[in-house]
């Protein structure tokens, strides 16, 4: 891309110059953001590794939280997530085949894809104040896991609505059109055509939800999670939907904030886990969403 | 998109099935409306009954917030509604130029492997969990501050503002590459024909075609960082004050009610005036996101 070096003059040279400290500055800037943040990382990593191992893993916490392990916490978020999942999918998912597969464009399309940008912009300690109001008070779910995931669901919402919207709209309409010819009706064309062929970028979108699910706190505070709640040792299925819960993301919080004495590398081995599970759910679904474009057959 | 209309003999159960999953998809549909609005009432109904009592003049602008007084309860929620805007502009001071540096390298000055991981790198930023953030704050940060600048404390508003620009660049970054994807490549390859080098066509020609794209990137970042309550919770020091300094403590909208909440009686004032406060913040973030939303769509019509 360089011109060529006998148009040299001056005025050349300033711009090129000006190019390569241009280009020195931003890749700079890049630099700024990415290696504290690897560094910090790194810090948070060598503090909390020393205490990470298997029983850390599946006991629970003992002596006001001082001690032991985080085990009712893991399983606790495990089952926030799963249930938030398994509720905002189905109506994410169908919400962005309604958008679009069936809508036109129309003031109700444009309504629904406005609502959608503010549902995702909705601040995260609104979306608890509306799972206290609506689901823990009016419907009178009382503050459980069942009050909590379906805050998170809503909080998700949005987001699978975008990212399966994208999916959707990656499967080529020659497609649909020739499901049609052969005298399928739209759902038919919905069913077996385009849903099998946008289905890993629906999958990768979910799975990347994953990890934010399991990182939020203010959206759980009020609706279903607590302080301390006993447990058996590594039970799978330890408790009820009606139950209240702990959460690696509040157990971070309350051992941070609310635990005198806490053993110094414990917040930071709580963080590491977090971390560990959230960045590793995401890589997976970065990994497998590569994999998959790379082999795409259209 | 028009499917042609069915023509093929289908049974009549295929047919009622076929109606009854539209009709189901229709109502996924509009789920989002449906939501959208029963997020305002509730929150505006959980708060309605308090409205009657309070004169809004100094509830908008004192700073005396005092909910559980026994002799005088003072709602003032100005030191929380400057608090938020304080650490929510030093954050973009330090966000809006390197987010849309970074944006602008990502998507013209590298190509290739490097391009590749960068957006990777951004993503696992953007991964990270507010309480992290906030964590990070309060050790980490919290420590250097107190090591390497004249502060007297370490939680304060330049702790928060640091970590409210680091949890709003992958936002700008990505919605901003987004745009400047956008612009034709039409636009750069007749700069570059012209003789321009990368930067000159990068500002002036790629940053005033791609400026509402931007725009909507910054103010995405924006909502982000006035909605964000834990980080924020845990780094700013959380006293009612209406900051002086870089490195005064403050408290935020968000804080207050997530510190509050959990400490108040349902239905008492104290209750609602909590609630009163999320939906003056469900309001800015709603106004600010469909500003940006006006902006998205002024993209699409060039």
């Amino acid at each position: 891309m360089n011109p060529p070096t006998f148009t040299a003059t001056p005025h050349v040279l300033r711009k090129l110059r000006r190019e390569r400290v241009a280009a020195l500055a931003l890749s700079g800037m890049v630099l700024a953001m990415v290696l504290p943040l690897f560094a910090i990382l790194a810090y948070l990593f060598v503090k909390g590794a020393p205490l990470i191992n298997w029983a850390f893993l599946v006991t629970n916490p003992t002596d006001g939280m001082r001690a032991g392990g985080i085990w009712s916490a893991l399983v606790g978020t495990v089952y926030l997530v799963v249930i938030a999942l398994l509720v905002a999918a189905p109506i994410g998912v169908l919400c962005a085949v309604y958008l679009n597969e069936y809508a036109r464009e129309s003031w109700l399309t444009r309504l629904i894809n406005l609502a959608v940008v503010n549902l995702a912009g909705v601040p995260s300690i609104v979306h608890a104040l509306f799972g206290l109001g609506a689901f823990v008070l009016f419907a009178g779910l009382g503050r459980s896991i069942l009050a909590a995931s379906l805050t998170l669901a809503i909080m998700t919402l949005p987001v699978i609505i975008a990212s399966t919207k994208e999916a959707l709209n990656a499967v080529p309409v020659s497609f649909r059109e020739a499901c049609w010819n052969v005298g399928a009706s739209r759902w038919q064309t919905i069913w077996r055509v385009v849903l099998p062929n946008s289905i890993s970028g629906i999958l990768t979108g979910v799975i990347l939800q994953v990890s934010r699910t399991a990182g939020e706190t203010a959206p759980i505070m009020f609706t279903g999670a607590v302080f301390f709640k006993k447990v058996a040792d590594g039970a799978l299925f330890p408790y009820a939907l009606t139950d209240q819960c702990m959460a690696l993301s509040m157990h971070l919080y309350t051992v941070t904030t609310q635990v005198n004495n806490a053993p110094e590398a414990l917040p930071y081995a709580i963080a590491v886990v977090l971390l560990g599970a959230v960045l590793l759910v995401n890589a997976t679904a970065i990994i497998v969403r590569s994999y998959l474009r790379s082999r795409k057959k259209w | 998109m028009n499917p042609p209309p069915v023509r093929q003999a289908r049974s009549a159960l295929s047919l009622w099935g076929e109606r009854a999953i539209e009709l189901l998809i229709r109502l996924c549909g509009i789920s989002a409306v449906i939501f959208v609005f029963s997020i305002f009432l509730f929150v505006f109904l959980e708060g309605a009954p308090l409205i009657p009592d309070l004169n809004w003049i100094p509830v908008i602008f004192s700073p005396e917030w005092y909910p559980t007084s026994r002799s005088n309860v003072r709602y003032g929620v100005g030191a929380m509604i400057i608090g938020t805007l304080s650490v929510t502009g030093l954050a973009m001071l330090f966000a809006v130029p390197f987010g849309l540096g970074a944006a602008v390298f990502v998507s013209e000055f590298c190509g290739g492997k490097l391009k590749e991981t960068l957006k990777v790198a951004i993503e696992m930023l953007a991964a990270i969990p507010s309480i992290v953030w906030g964590f990070i704050g309060l050790s980490v940060m919290n420590h250097l501050i107190q090591t390497w600048l004249p502060a007297p404390v370490g939680l304060n508003l330049f702790n928060a503002a640091l970590l409210l620009a680091l949890m709003s660049v992958p936002i700008i970054v990505s919605i901003g590459e987004d745009a400047l994807k956008a612009v034709p490549d039409s636009y750069r390859e007749a700069a570059l024909a012209l003789g321009a080098t990368r930067w000159q066509t990068v500002y002036r020609v790629l940053l005033p075609a791609a400026r509402n794209g931007l725009l909507a990137a910054v103010l995405l970042g924006v909502g982000r960082a006035i909605g964000e309550t834990m980080a924020v919770l845990m780094a700013t020091g959380h006293a009612v004050n209406i900051p002086t300094s870089l490195f005064d403590p403050i408290r935020t909208l968000t804080a207050t009610i997530a510190a509050e909440l959990g400490e108040t009686a349902v239905g008492s004032p104290h209750y609602r005036m909590l609630f009163l406060i999320g939906l003056m913040l469900f309001s800015i973030t709603f106004v600010v996101n469909l500003l940006a939303d006006l902006a998205v769509r002024g993209v699409r019509r060039q």
